[in-house]
């Protein structure tokens, strides 16, 4: 588990200087990510917000290599890079060392998009992490609905008016789904909790295969709040059990953070501009029905990591 | 790094220097200033890992030194992740136009 005194003597993977938000939570996690590796990195990007900010003609904000191909394969781009490093390795081309292979990509990039490009790469074994910064919409295009935005938020795509409450589904279970895959490593962490994240990035590094995180962050533009609220809705997001915090190793659950105790959906939901129209009379039963969908999400991964009784 | 760079003017590849947005400076988007004090800070580093625009300095021993306002875009999550009591905060955040 890496210590702060720890990872401040690593170097700052990212500078200042990107034209990312105001509170962004993109760059905190891109940040804590990198930091967790001793080994030199080698980073793709999905299009998206991260890759549009960090790199906007001619600077580049990134301090460790950095590769961008297109919206739906960063996975596909980050495998074959581990594929022709390995193989000039094994012709003795390239000095041998360890080098760790991460891909980023937006929730568009990774749970509709860049799809089947991740779940090409991890089918295939490759060495390579892949982490998906889960911001809930197409922020960078303009706050379009995606398959994780979850039920009842307002996007441009899926506007709240007098017909349609926002978004009518409930969001993809993305992490789930890459549990299925039987990856050696997978995990859920937050913005707003350093230490989870890192713990779990350096898990990763550490193991040899193919790895994905699913790392929820709160977009002050999408989700219209406070900028200086970035780390406290992640954390809120953990406690109302919306996004629980966990990790699968070689297929054995573990929740990493037990919310001392379970806050209501409304917690978490009063604080963003995406769900001011659930708050007005009308709406209590998306409200009710959100409750209802987190609480049984909720049961069955607390039964799946033991901590509570098979129902019957 | 050269202003107004056209795309004939890159590397085979268009492959770039690293890190080269330092050059560009963010700290205009401001309209809040976190102002830092150092005799209240207790060095638990939660600013600087929670900062997205790698704007809190770090001295040689890596304690809190400041805040780098060239970068700085006045987010407040400092601010809100300092655990410094209310009496005695290491970070404050003051309008940047009084």
């Amino acid at each position: 588990m890496p210590t702060l005194k720890d990872l401040a003597t690593r170097k700052d993977p990212l500078t200042g200087g990107h034209r990312a938000c105001a509170g962004c939570g993109a760059p905190i996690i891109v940040r804590q990510v990198l930091m967790a590796s001793k080994e030199p990195v080698v980073v793709t990007s999905a299009t998206g917000c991260l890759e549009v900010v960090t790199t906007i003609f001619p600077y580049t904000a990134w301090n460790v290599n950095f590769l961008h191909n297109a919206f739906e394969n960063s996975a596909a781009t980050c495998s074959g890079i581990e594929a022709a490093y390995k193989s000039l390795k094994r012709k003795g081309k390239i000095k041998a060392e360890k080098i760790n292979f991460v891909a980023f990509g937006g929730d568009g990039g990774t749970y509709d998009i860049g799809f089947q490009s991740l779940s090409g790469a991890m089918e295939r074994g490759h060495d390579m992490l892949y982490v998906c910064y889960n911001n809930e919409a197409y922020m960078n295009t303009g706050i379009q609905r995606s398959s994780a935005t979850p039920k009842g938020a307002s996007t441009t795509t899926a506007p709240a008016g007098k017909v349609q409450p926002g978004k009518v589904q409930f969001s993809k279970n993305l992490t789930e789904i890459m549990v299925a895959h039987d990856l050696p490593y997978v995990a859920q962490s937050a913005v707003g909790f350093w230490r989870d994240l890192t713990t779990k990035a350096e898990k990763a590094f550490n193991t040899q295969g193919p790895k994905f995180i699913n790392v929820l962050q709160p977009c002050r533009l999408g989700w219209a709040y406070d900028p200086s609220k970035t780390c406290e809705i992640g954390r809120l997001a953990a406690d109302t059990c919306i996004w629980p915090l966990y990790e699968v190793e070689n297929g054995k659950y573990k929740l990493t953070y037990k919310p001392k105790e379970k806050k209501p959906v409304t917690e978490f939901l009063k604080l963003q501009g995406r769900f001011r129209h659930l708050t007005k009379p009308g709406n209590e039963a998306i409200i009710e029905a959100i409750q209802k969908e987190v609480d049984r999400r909720w049961q069955n991964l607390l039964v799946r990591c033991g901590e509570a009784p098979k129902a019957s | 790094m050269k202003k107004n760079m056209g795309w004939k003017e890159l590397d085979f590849g268009d492959s770039v220097n690293a890190g080269t947005a330092a050059e560009f400076h963010t700290g205009d988007w401001r309209s809040d200033r976190p102002v830092f004090h150092k005799e209240n800070c207790i060095n638990c580093l939660f600013c600087w890992v929670n900062c997205p625009d790698s704007a809190i300095i770090l001295d040689e021993n890596n304690k809190v030194a400041g805040i780098d306002y060239r970068y700085c875009k006045g987010c407040g999550i400092c601010d809100t992740e300092c655990p410094t009591k209310k009496e005695k905060r290491a970070l404050t955040m003051e309008p940047e136009r009084k």
